[in-house]
């Protein structure tokens, strides 16, 4: 089951007394060509596992950075077909879990089902969807579960105790863990609702918990660590494929990046 | 059969939910129950048909249109939401939700506007009742439409440019979804039409169900055969169609055909499009295989739309209305028709309508037909003069 892979890397992470590190990037940069190459050397530079972005048109929990990624990837012809080969020789190559990240549209238009099999037959060890609440994930989350793959709820700052209560009911693979209110994006200053979260998410569940958005320092992912499972960055290191000339600077910025985040953690 | 309001997650149907980032969520519940709680209370009520009144005008009237009738050989008759202040239908939803923003205790409101309506319908109401009040507007339309701009600058609200996709309406709802999802908790999203992720597509329709209500109260018994209204998002045709709906008189949505079907640059979501979800809601959507939206084309910023509301698409499927489509120069035919007949300037969005009754006069011989005039042209002056120069 590639859901296992998952869970035995933060199994491994909790007994080491440590925090994982999954960086995002959009599948499909910095070009299609090296797209799999950049997820190699993320790995090289101590990355745990991967949260691979599936562009979409509309990404509405997506600040400027990440949005200029998607465009740029789907322009380039990346789909979710693309997409999820990537992510499969990723996963195939690295031998580390690949979640998928993407929007609702793009889960719903292949259809829950096709979409979860065409995902595990990749590799794939789960799945975020940014714009799916707990009311809409069922068959989603369903269909995810079938395949053998897990599914990833969120939960955030201004999420209340009813909601969380019911979040942690549903069991998701992992709960992702909204570390500042606002879109994806980086922040001069850490949130400080992060730690308030974790602490009202661990008082209810043991099941993973992953803190990401506005985590865009080491310095500020240190400063959560402790209390998460998993720490994902993903702005932080889109901006830097935004900002290289070439696709091979940008592979070895990102890598520095990722460098930087593992030794903080 | 229409519905009083949607299930409990918000459907129309199959239509409708609430697909929102979970940041969101607790909001859109708390704006749920609030909307609730204000609908019931006759104070909140008093309080909006006072403002409705005496600040909007209400009721606006429906006009016999003798000349555009006597040209058309049938009977027409125009529901005058031109005359609306602000000079469209949107202030009807603007001023209701910005008194429920005031009665939620959030200091602070934002919207999204394509043709400028709604921004300058939500910057008045936030003048009025003395928020703070900031519009996104995509680049295209902010030039287009620049004359709204200036408006909203006057009634002390920040306009922000939205540079991303092609710079209209669905870009600008991206960018205000974004702006509230770090902002909900002093913030209220004034949605300016009936999308969105629920309770937007049944509260907008509440606010502006006043446009048919009002029409039957005024008709009595001289009641229409055909009830017209174009359809971008939906809010002006949702508005007058809700009360007629179930009554045997055929409801008709003109979408904007923009430079032909055939072209693919049009914003027909209901005649063209296929279920998906956008912007929090299951609708019509023009998008590929892929699940990606496709940019719609209209000249009328306000129908330049890829979605549609939920309750519409639950009116197409169960036939409770059909939905027709106008180019953009039938529409441009449609302003000099209203014009020179009757002597009133639509809106682009509006002459949609007009221009469809014109193109349909066959069919509609011997008939009554409403339109929802659902606002005034004088924003639209400056790029209808340029279109046919």
């Amino acid at each position: 089951m590639s859901a296992e892979r998952l869970t035995s890397m933060f199994a491994a992470r909790r007994a080491g007394n440590s925090t994982a590190l999954l960086p995002f990037m959009t599948a499909g940069l910095p070009d299609p060509g090296h797209a799999v190459e950049m997820f190699e050397a993320m790995a090289g530079a101590g990355a745990d596992g991967f949260e691979v972005g599936i562009p979409y048109s509309d990404p509405l929990m997506d600040g400027p950075i990440i949005q200029e990624g998607g465009a740029r990837a789907l322009a380039t012809g990346v789909g979710l077909e693309e997409g999820l080969e990537i992510a499969g020789r990723v996963v195939a190559r690295t031998g580390l879990p690949a979640l998928v990240m993407t929007y609702a549209n793009v889960v719903v238009q292949a259809g829950p089902d096709e979409f979860a099999r065409r995902a595990a037959d990749h590799g794939v060890s789960g799945v975020i969807v940014a714009d799916l609440p707990l009311e809409e994930a069922g068959p989603i989350q369903e269909a995810v579960e079938r395949a053998g793959l897990g599914m990833v709820l969120f939960a955030a700052p201004t999420t209340t105790e009813a909601r969380l209560r019911r979040i942690v009911d549903a069991e998701p693979v992992f709960i992702y863990g909204v570390a500042d209110l606002g879109v994806t994006g980086e922040r001069k200053v850490a949130s400080s609702r992060a730690g308030e979260l974790a602490g009202r998410i661990r008082a209810l569940t043991d099941i993973p918990l992953v803190l990401g958005v506005g985590i865009s320092t080491p310095e500020q992912a240190a400063a959560v660590a402790a209390s998460a499972d998993g720490v994902i960055v993903g702005s932080a290191l889109v901006r830097r494929v935004l900002e290289a000339r070439t696709p091979a600077d940008a592979i070895s910025s990102v890598a520095t990046g990722v460098r930087e985040f593992r030794a903080a953690l | 059969m229409k519905l009083e309001r949607p299930d409990s997650r918000g459907r129309f149907g199959e239509f409708g939910g609430r697909f929102a980032p979970e940041t969101l969520m607790p909001a859109l519940e708390e704006l749920e129950h609030a909307f609730e709680a204000a609908w019931v209370d006759p104070g909140f009520r008093a309080e909006l048909d006072r403002l409705l009144k005496d600040f909007v005008g209400r009721p606006t009237p429906i006009f016999e249109a003798e000349r555009l009738s006597a040209q058309l050989g049938f009977r027409v008759l125009l529901k005058r939401e031109d005359l609306a202040h602000t000079g469209a239908h949107k202030i009807n939803n603007a001023i209701g939700q910005v008194l429920l923003a005031r009665r939620m205790g959030k200091p602070r409101v934002i919207a999204e506007t394509g043709a400028g309506q709604h921004g300058v319908a939500t910057a008045t109401a936030a003048a009025l009742l003395g928020l703070e009040c900031e519009v996104f507007m995509g680049e295209k339309d902010i030039e287009r439409q620049s004359l709204n701009v200036y408006r909203m600058q006057m009634l002390g609200t920040r306009v922000i440019p939205v540079t991303s996709g092609a710079g209209t309406l669905k870009d600008a709802v991206n960018e205000a979804m974004r702006d509230w999802v770090g902002t909900v908790e002093t913030t209220h999203y004034v949605i300016g039409s009936v999308v969105g992720p629920h309770p937007f597509p049944w509260m907008v329709r509440e606010f502006q169900r006043v446009i048919g209500d009002e029409s039957l109260e005024q008709l009595g018994e001289d009641l229409p055969d055909v009830v017209v209204a174009c359809v971008g998002g939906g809010s002006n045709a949702i508005g007058i169609f809700y009360p007629f709906a179930g009554l045997g008189i055929d409801l008709v949505g003109v979408e904007a055909a923009g430079e032909g079907i055939e072209t693919g640059r049009h914003g027909a979501s209901l005649g063209e499009g296929s279920p998906g979800i956008l912007h929090g809601t299951r609708t019509y959507l023009l998008q590929n295989a892929d699940g990606q939206v496709q940019e719609a084309h209209s000249i009328s910023a306000g129908l330049d739309y890829p979605g549609v509301g939920p309750e519409h698409a639950y009116f197409q499927d169960l036939g409770l209305a059909r939905y027709v489509s106008i180019t953009d120069d039938e529409s441009l035919e449609g302003v000099s028709l209203l014009a020179r007949t009757e002597g009133i300037i639509p809106a682009l969005e509006s002459a949609h309508a007009i221009s469809w009754i014109a193109k349909a006069a066959g069919e509609l011989q011997g008939k009554t037909v409403l339109v929802n005039l659902s606002g005034r042209g004088d924003k639209d002056v400056q790029q209808i003069a340029e279109a046919r120069s």
